[in-house]
């Protein structure tokens, strides 16, 4: 009875926060010893499956080849946010419940705008891969940090690069014929296009604008409509499938025009070469890409070509690889997985050794790497060349398009 | 703009029109005797896409041929779906069938997910890209043989529920359920063998799309739906419906895209399906309901 008596409340209490500590003890050695946990958020279901799993390969890849640059451990931590936004968001939170200490993704702007929020609310440093709307990175958020362009980057720098290569080639086209998807990324291209392209005095007028459903089963409306407008190059904001389409439908309907200048995806995609075969070469993609001359870019396009042999390097396993990259960065500096201390050395980040073009990753007071560079990109017997900017070419454009029908 | 542009347009939409109508007359065929609404049909259609893509990859064989073989694949899933799964719902309340349908449909599309991945696939024949130019009129050769084809198939089907004992058999089903049963005919049989049919129209329909268009899991959904527009619009169980229902859904949609704007193109079709139901219900070529 007597010893029953000597556990007093004070006691029970103070062996309760002994035992605590002890159990908890190996975890907190664990955090502070092991590899950065990053959850990896991306659509690798739904209407962009094939996107979020090309950067998936590019996450895939960095964990071994961040290790061989001499950069700490970091787990992934996959997640599918199956395209949809409310997905993404819980799959945020979920990962962040499980232990995430830091976030990347998520290669849709709709998407990484909902990451951002519970990034921000739940005070974990979101580091985003792909999206290009500006207000993501307007809003004063002080978690969340983006290494790619916004959209009127993409488009100035589109414009200064075609004027680039008209030069190079000695010819521009007169006039263009715009076709573009109208989802919500064919809207703001078109929309950003009519307020950037008259600062640039383009030498080209746009025609005729046409309009057209991104799930379109068939095209040949909409390029006998373009074809008939007589305009010598086709300008185009796109989709992998109607790329595809539209290509066909040019060599069936036995237009070629001069050049085909494309500011969005699709034109450069790996299945589009694949589909195509020689049918693909020509086009000129405005976009996100690599330097082939910086050495870091060596290095990963070997590190993907000997995971994947049959898969050319292209923007979203770049930016998947660099927001990684700016991750493991920040953990070498921080020395340890305290949220705050990572967001401090993100904000802190100043990479030069990098794969996009640029002098390197540099976050502004918003979290936006603004000195990013796009480049002119031409497909070339199933390969990719960079063409512009001169400062991150690797080859000399091809102008003007080979007739289709000549190949 | 030019007016050869006009004849273009409107050749290139009867073409994919024909083939949309031999796809929406599977859907016409089982409902006209079944009385099952297929929810499966734009989904067992891209499994039939499948199956060419996986015969040209492997074999180098043509769509077009393959397309009876093809057909005759998806005759016997779709005698089996009907034997083993449709038939103990025929008697139970339509949203059961909806259920069961809807649930197939979700299962083809998620299986073919699996094996093949989110990515479009398509058959790279030798004159995928050939067109034939007569004057001033430049005619897509696949569609072409994809239409001429659409109505080779849809002429046999017409004669073999014309001519054929069996094909009068089924009709008499479709006629009258309780008078079939009593002159002894095997109902249940005479419906999996309709399903059947219904489902290698749609495989030879896929046989031939895929010609036109790629194929992800993911493009079932929009084809039932399509089916279902060209199907009400035609007449719902009426098979020369189905076809004239197809061909007007095509050119409309064309016409619609280079007179007015391409965006608008699937709003011109269903406006006509909206057009026909007001005016019409039982569709251009249905019979009216007593």
């Amino acid at each position: 009875m007597k010893r029953h008596t000597n556990m007093t409340r004070r006691r029970l209490l103070a062996g309760a926060a002994a035992t605590t500590t002890f159990l908890a003890a190996p975890t907190i050695v664990r955090a502070q010893g092991g590899a950065l946990k990053v959850g990896v958020l991306l659509p690798r279901s739904g209407v962009q499956a094939s996107i979020g799993q090309d950067c998936q390969r590019g996450a895939d890849l960095s964990v071994s080849l961040l290790k061989s640059l001499g950069y700490p451990d970091i787990t992934l931590m996959n997640a599918d946010t199956e395209t949809n936004v409310d997905v993404a968001r819980t799959r945020a939170e979920k990962l962040i419940a499980d232990g995430a200490q830091l976030l990347v993704g998520a290669f849709d702007s709709g998407q990484s705008t909902a990451i951002a929020q519970v990034a921000e609310q739940k005070g974990i440093p979101f580091v985003i891969n792909i999206a290009a709307a500006p207000p993501i990175t307007e809003q004063g958020y002080k978690f969340v940090f983006r290494n790619f362009p916004t959209a009127p980057m993409i488009l100035g720098d589109a414009f200064a690069n075609q004027k680039e290569l008209f030069e190079a080639a000695g010819a521009a086209p007169k006039t263009v014929v715009f076709m573009h998807v109208n989802d919500t990324f064919g809207m703001a291209m078109k929309g950003g296009i009519g307020a950037v392209m008259p600062k640039f005095n383009m030498p080209y007028q746009i025609v005729e604008q046409i309009s057209y459903d991104p799930a379109a089963r068939d095209l040949s409306v909409e390029l006998a409509k373009a074809k008939a407008t007589g305009a010598e190059a086709l300008m185009v904001v796109s989709r992998l499938n109607d790329a595809i389409l539209l290509t066909r439908e040019m060599v069936k309907q036995r237009w070629s025009p001069m050049a085909v200048l494309s500011m969005g995806p699709g034109w450069y995609e790996d299945q589009y070469l694949k589909t195509l075969g020689k049918l693909a070469d020509g086009p000129l993609s405005f976009v996100p890409w690599f330097d082939p001359n910086k050495k870091l870019s060596k290095q990963l396009e070997a590190a993907l070509a000997k995971a994947h042999p049959d898969i050319n390097l292209n923007t979203n396993h770049v930016y998947t690889f660099e927001a990684l990259l700016v991750a493991a960065d920040a953990f070498k500096r921080a020395k340890s997985t305290d949220p705050k201390a990572l967001a401090d050395a993100i904000r802190a980040t100043d990479i030069t050794d990098n794969v996009s073009p640029g002098p390197g990753i540099k976050f502004d007071a918003k979290g936006q790497n603004d000195k990013l560079k796009d480049s002119a990109i031409q497909n070339r017997g199933g390969k990719l060349v960079t063409v512009a900017p001169k400062v991150a070419a690797n080859a000399k454009v091809e102008w003007p398009m080979k007739p289709y029908d000549k190949r | 703009m030019p007016a050869e542009i006009y004849l273009n347009v409107a050749v290139s939409g009867l073409l994919t029109g024909l083939v949309y109508g031999l796809m929406a007359l599977g859907l016409s065929v089982i409902f006209g005797v079944v009385r099952v609404v297929n929810f499966a049909h734009g989904e067992m259609m891209t499994l039939a896409m499948y199956l060419a893509v996986v015969l040209f990859s492997a074999f180098k064989l043509d769509p077009l041929l393959m397309m009876v073989p093809i057909a005759a694949v998806l005759f016997v899933l779709g005698y089996a779906l009907q034997m083993g799964l449709i038939n103990p719902f025929i008697t139970r309340p339509e949203h059961s069938q909806f259920m069961l349908l809807v649930a197939i449909a979700i299962i083809l599309v998620n299986g073919l997910l699996i094996v093949f991945g989110p990515d479009a696939r398509s058959v790279q024949t030798s004159y995928a890209y050939d067109s034939f130019a007569v004057g001033p009129l430049i005619v897509d050769a696949t569609k072409t043989y994809a239409g001429l084809a659409a109505i080779a198939v849809a002429a046999a089907l017409f004669a073999f529920f014309r001519f054929a004992p069996l094909g009068k058999a089924i009709r008499a089903c479709a006629d009258n359920y309780t008078g079939a049963l009593v002159v002894g005919l095997d109902v249940k049989r005479l419906y999996a063998l309709t399903f059947g049919l219904g489902a290698a129209c749609v495989g030879a329909a896929g046989a031939m799309l895929v010609l036109i268009i790629d194929v992800t899991p993911q493009l079932g959904p929009a084809y039932t739906l399509l089916a279902f527009v060209i199907v009400i619009t035609g007449g719902l169980g009426s098979m020369p419906g189905a076809l004239v229902g197809g061909v007007l859904i095509g050119m409309t949609e064309a016409m619609a895209g280079l007179l007015f704007t391409p965006s608008a193109k699937s709003m011109f079709a269903f406006a006509i399906l909206v057009l026909v139901l007001l005016f019409r219900p039982q569709g251009i070529l249905g019979k009216q309901l007593s």
